[in-house]
């Protein structure tokens, strides 16, 4: 009864790994990868273990890739002052 | 970034004063496409290795496998009469399993201070000043009262996550992590500079101590009677109501509040400068 | 013998996850990436491990109505053992990212050929 949705998931969690891999970009990996926890918490659901879905939701997609966004942000900020102090020099 | 950027000059410069040899150039490409052959072998190997067991493993969702054996029959049949909780997997990971959970709590203090010795192990330097200065937000009215709409709501929602743990999904995990979410809210649209008044370092350092020796003496208690055969003298209460299940309340709360206050740290230490958990 | 890998198809994709997440940590230069393809690794386990506990037509393991059958419910101790593992997922992740922020500050790339390459040069 529920098996297309499964099949449909399980598909694009494929898809979404092979995404990850061969993105060029690494924000678009991080973003690949929290919709890639979506849909893991979505199949929690499926498998009938609601604790799971929770706290998939709260920690792989929240607090992981706001992890991931903010480390990338911070690599940002200092390769722009590497790049002003080289100009300086 | 995956673009291979070049070493910035003036390291360069300073540290190597000769330029490397071709033969050396050439060794490495090769080592190197002898390392992505061998990976990707070693890959489809083990992928093939495992593909050709789930083959021989009993078929999926099968009532007669072999993982339901006795233990999870006990946790099910004994579970709400010996730990008062009507969430199974609650009961399991806070009454049968606390040692466990108590070894993974313990862990993430250890990344947590890690992270702390990492990040903050050294005197302010350029960069942190200028990361604080880039991101103390900018007076944004809309966003600042969405997020003071938000961030209760939110709140709520975990403590209410934290506090049901026992009767139905949910538990110090996940709620925390759903209140820790609420402090990063916070602490993004409002600047840490804010958040600091009511969460600084020590306060973290008071809410780990008082979470841990909790969760370490209640349950050593429980341990020690049950071991000797004696009666802990903690009600188990109505299974169903919101104060029952003896001790699974208390420790979700614990581990719902040490869970939230460090990820706002991992959030404040990866975001602001060394400093910006410190008291001013 | 190969008609339970398509009857299994939850531990299938979850072995062709765990292999593609092991490629990006292998493959991939760049610490973040691999980090990345760690956690995938990490979800392909805990997926394996969810599907071995689920048991067809079967409901959530928490009681409910009084029924305290063991034929009403699913195997609740995966679920408990995947609770751990994202908790400890989500803290090792942490560490890396911090390990690679203070590397990027030392060595000024996320790339791990150049990195040893400038780790090289310092100890002639």
């Amino acid at each position: 009864m529920i098996a297309p949705i499964e099949y449909i998931l399980l598909t694009y969690l494929v898809i979404a790994a092979v995404a990850i891999c061969a993105a060029r970009n690494l924000l678009a990996s991080i973003i690949i990868f929290t919709s890639f926890s979506v849909v893991v918490s979505v199949l929690w659901i499926l498998l009938s273990s609601p604790d799971l879905a929770i706290t998939e939701a709260a920690v792989g997609t929240g607090i992981s890739s706001i992890l991931f966004f903010v480390v990338l942000k911070r690599i940002r900020v200092m390769e722009e002052e590497h790049r002003q102090q080289e100009k300086q020099s | 970034m995956s673009s291979p950027r070049k070493i910035p000059a003036p390291y360069y410069r300073a540290k190597t004063p000769h330029i490397i040899g071709w033969t050396e150039c050439r060794g490495e490409q090769a080592f190197c496409r002898l390392y992505n052959i061998i990976a990707v072998l070693a890959c489809v190997v083990l992928v093939g290795i495992l593909l050709a067991t789930v083959a021989f493993l009993p078929a999926f969702g099968e009532p007669g496998n072999p993982v339901g054996n006795e233990v999870p029959a006990r946790y099910i049949e004994q579970g709400v009469q010996e730990t008062g909780a009507t969430n199974v997997v609650a009961g399991m990971i806070l009454d049968y399993r606390a040692f466990d959970t108590f070894g993974e709590v313990n862990v993430l203090l250890a990344a947590a201070c890690a992270v702390l010795i990492l990040l903050s192990g050294h005197p302010p330097d350029a960069f942190d000043t200028l990361l604080r200065e880039m991101e103390e937000p900018r007076h944004d009215i809309i966003l600042q009262k969405t997020a003071l709409l938000l961030v209760p709501m939110i709140m709520l929602f975990g403590i209410y996550v934290v506090m049901g743990g026992h009767l139905g999904p949910g538990g110090g995990f996940s709620g925390g992590a759903i209140i820790g979410a609420s402090l990063i809210l916070y602490a993004s649209t409002y600047g840490t500079r804010k958040a600091r008044r009511f969460f600084t370092l020590s306060t973290y350092e008071n809410v780990v101590t008082l979470c841990l020796a909790f969760y370490g003496l209640a349950k050593g208690y429980v341990f020690f009677t049950g071991a000797n055969a004696l009666d802990s003298h903690i009600p188990l209460g109505t299974p169903g109501n919101l104060l029952s299940s003896g001790l699974i309340l208390p420790l979700n709360v614990a581990v719902g509040l040490m869970v939230a206050s460090t990820m706002y740290v991992f959030f404040v230490l990866f975001s602001k400068g060394s400093d910006a958990v410190d008291v001013e | 013998m190969w008609n339970n890998i398509l009857t299994n198809y939850y531990e299938t994709v979850a072995i062709l996850l765990f292999g593609i997440g092991l490629v990006t940590l292998l493959l991939h230069r760049n610490l973040v990436k691999k980090i990345i393809g760690l956690n995938i690794a990490d979800s392909a386990v805990y997926l394996f491990l969810a599907a071995k506990g689920y048991i067809r037509g079967r409901s959530v393991p928490i009681i409910s109505g009084g029924v305290q059958d063991t034929s009403a419910y699913i195997n609740p101790i995966p679920t408990g053992l995947i609770l751990t593992g994202i908790v400890i997922s989500v803290s090792v992740t942490a560490f890396a990212l911090a390990l690679i922020v203070s590397l990027y500050k030392q060595y000024d790339t996320l790339n791990l050929d150049e990195m040893l390459q400038i780790a090289n040069r310092e100890e002639e």
